[in-house]
């Protein structure tokens, strides 16, 4: 990735940018996050495929964001979740720049968001195949079925809360898991409790969330709680034709509506 | 042992819903009394968790009902609860919650007769299906002490 480097170094070195979000080699051959204000410890960063991990997280962080103007390597997912972020307003466009990696790996050249947009609306936005045959999958089973399988995936959860903490949709600093008055999700790790919160994780990131996969990676008992969102992804461009992170401008769905809106289960 | 009483919740909105269950009244038209009322300002302050919530304190069923489309006291309200509701409707099909539980109408101030037919065949319909063992038996199961992980 020595396009990468060269260019993490020419944009650090000319004070383009003050910071780089990468990846670095970490330790048993994981790949980490890897936060560069030197031009000289450009040489760490690195791009193969355990760089996995949706670094658009680290762009709202108060601890990353007071180095200045940020760059960031981004692979599709991120793009997108930078794009979200923008038309959210909780990221500047003019406070970033993206080293834009291609799905076979190489270096783009992302002179602005416009750019950005261009190869978002080029790109392929189904969601990993493995995914797609579990969604495929459960969608086939009863609802009794359903209600039983999520039920003992969902008996696993310790709320650990991994899956919003490695979300870069999940920016509040006040979530409501953290509100006591009301109290909406129960403290203590119960099977109903927990169902609870993921539902509500749901439906918070409904028509936000670009189905990255990052939650269900993060999950330490793995529970595959993508799916869940990702779900909902899949529904919200049945319903609205629209995919979340494809545009610098965008409402979410659930903050938005169309009079002519279509169901077909309100009497 | 008696027959099975459906207990149902109602989350109504108060500018046309509610109007429209005072017209019923109002009008003398009888109809089943196993419905709790709950006046909202506005269907758009009806959150989803209030759903979840009536189910786990023993709800068999439930009414959301609001302004028609374009009738918002709010303007828009509605509008923004329909989506809502369409993606919560999706993501309990996916999850296996039942659906057929909960009903979703729009009856406005002057349709009490509407109103009471809402009520009366969402009553019908929770007495078929009898009372949501599947959730209460989820909501009180004890808690493993020792939880297998893979």
């Amino acid at each position: 990735m020595n396009s990468l480097i060269a260019r993490a170094k020419e944009l650090l070195e000319n004070k383009s940018v003050q910071v780089i979000i990468g990846y670095e080699a970490g330790s048993n051959g994981i790949a980490r996050p890897a936060f560069i204000s030197d031009p000289k410890d450009a040489e760490k960063l690195i791009y193969d495929d355990r760089c996995i991990q949706n670094l658009a997280l680290y762009l709202t962080k108060h601890e990353v964001k007071h180095f200045g103007k940020m760059g960031i390597v981004a692979a599709l997912p991120v793009m997108r979740s930078i794009m979200m972020l923008i038309s959210e307003q909780q990221v500047f466009a003019e406070n970033i720049v993206v080293l834009g990696i291609s799905s076979d790996g190489s270096l783009l050249d992302m002179a602005d968001i416009g750019v950005m947009k261009g190869y978002i609306g080029k790109a392929d936005l189904g969601n990993p195949a493995k995914d797609e045959e579990l969604i495929a999958r459960l969608n086939k089973l009863t609802p009794a079925e359903k209600f039983e399988y999520w039920q003992n995936e969902l008996s696993k959860c310790i709320k650990c809360y991994a899956c919003r903490q490695s979300c870069p949709m999940c920016y509040c600093t006040r979530c409501s898991v953290e509100c006591n008055q009301p109290q909406w999700i129960p403290v203590q790790s119960n099977t109903h409790g927990n169902m609870e919160w993921h539902i509500l994780r749901a439906m918070h990131l409904a028509g936000r969330c670009i189905s990255c996969g990052e939650c269900g990676r993060a999950c330490p008992v793995n529970i595959p709680c993508h799916l869940l969102t990702m779900h909902l992804a899949d529904q919200v461009h049945h319903h609205f034709k629209v995919h979340a992170g494809t545009s610098d401008k965008m409402s979410s769905v659930l903050s938005t509506f169309d009079p002519s809106d279509k169901e077909s289960f309100i009497i | 042992m008696s027959e099975f009483e459906p207990k149902i919740v109602a989350f109504v909105c108060n500018w046309c819903t509610y109007a429209g269950a005072d017209l019923t009244g109002t009008s003398r038209i009888k109809y089943a009394s196993n419905v709790k009322i709950i006046r909202f300002p506005c269907t758009g302050r009806i959150d989803f968790m209030l759903l979840l919530k009536s189910f786990a304190n023993g709800a068999d069923g439930i009414i959301v009902s609001g302004c028609h489309p374009n009738d918002c006291h709010y303007t828009s309200g509605n509008f923004h609860a329909r989506r809502r509701w369409m993606m919560f409707k999706d993501l309990m099909d996916f999850m296996g919650v039942d659906m057929n539980r909960i009903t979703y109408s729009w009856v406005s101030a002057a349709e009490g007769a509407k109103w009471a037919e809402v009520v009366n065949s969402t009553v019908t319909r929770i007495r078929e299906l009898g009372p949501y063992v599947s959730y209460n038996q989820m909501v009180n199961k004890p808690v493993e002490e020792e939880v297998q992980h893979e």
